[in-house]
């Protein structure tokens, strides 16, 4: 599990039955000093998320699990909402 | 799961018999820019995607989860055809313009 | 499973239902002498953990169930242990009762 910030949106009415519902979003994984870590990719949102909000995903099968029909090929997934992340006494990821 | 290009299709007659009747493509990666990047994966296709699409892939074990994929010799697996995306608030690729 | 430092928290009040109530760490994943390796990662914490503590960590899915308890979580990263001490090629590498205090811990 990884922290990002979600950066974008992407809009695919032709998806795999069972994605429909679920929104696609572009997220930029964070490291521990708040800074770019590796290149942006792709998520389902298995909560409600958008542009700008820091929030923390799973990736490989398990993002499959988050959604609301778990036998999707899916590969990463947002799995919650970030208020704060703290390190050592500091918050990072704040705009 | 990553973004491509579909840049053109693979055909194989002497293949393992479970990945018969799948339908594999050549997608070229490309950055949330939208630039290309050199490099390339064959996927199979659950979307009836098409030359020149721009498509959503999933790998790994992930790409085993379809009807079409299960239990098969796949990781990579085309799971959905964009219409459009955008970064900060800009429009960076749209199908139909 | 790998060693990691416990360099920070992360707070999520909007998550899926089976994190509710779990501690989320921020981990630094190291290498068995110390240093930097791999890429942040965010941990469940298992093992009462705290800042400044050294941990061992799993991070894949069937693991992470079994000790979650539940066979549709989708979870993968778990902090399972705090370290007493890391012995490599017959000398200390790391020792709990010698760290540095939280306030030292150097960012990297």
């Amino acid at each position: 599990m990884y922290l990002a910030r979600v950066i974008g949106r992407v809009v695919a009415t032709e998806c795999y039955p069972g994605l429909k519902e679920v929104p696609f979003q572009w997220i930029q994984p964070l490291d521990e000093d708040g800074a770019a870590m590796g290149d942006p990719l792709v998520a389902c949102a298995a909560i409600d998320s958008g542009p700008g909000d820091l929030v923390h995903f799973v990736d490989g099968r398990e993002g499959a699990m988050a959604c609301p029909e778990p036998f999707v090929p899916v590969d990463a997934a947002i799995i919650g909402y970030v208020t704060e992340a703290v390190r050592l006494g500091e918050r990072i990821g704040d705009d | 799961m990553l973004i491509g290009k579909v840049v053109g299709s693979v055909v194989s007659t002497r293949k393992d018999e479970k990945l018969e009747n799948l339908k594999l493509l050549v997608v070229q990666v490309h950055s949330h820019a939208n630039e290309p990047k050199d490099a390339y994966v064959v996927a199979v296709d659950s979307v009836q995607a098409g030359l020149g699409d721009m498509v959503l892939y999933a790998t790994g074990s992930s790409a085993r989860q379809t009807t079409l994929t299960d239990a098969k010799p796949c990781d990579a697996v085309i799971m959905a055809v964009i219409d459009s995306w955008d970064l900060g608030g800009e429009n960076v690729y749209e199908k139909w313009a | 499973m790998f060693l990691a430092d416990v360099v920070g928290t992360v707070v999520s009040p909007v998550q899926i239902p089976v994190l509710d109530g779990q501690t989320l760490l921020l981990l630094r994943p190291l290498t068995p002498d110390g240093r930097p390796a791999l890429k942040t990662r965010i941990g469940i914490d298992k093992a009462q953990a705290g800042v400044g503590d050294r941990v061992i960590c799993i991070d894949e899915g069937n693991s992470a169930r079994q000790i979650l308890g539940d066979p549709k979580a989708p979870a993968k990263t778990l902090v399972v242990g705090v370290v007493d001490y890391v012995e490599l090629e017959g000398e200390l590498a790391y020792d709990a009762r010698t760290r540095p205090p939280v306030g030292r811990l150097a960012a990297r």
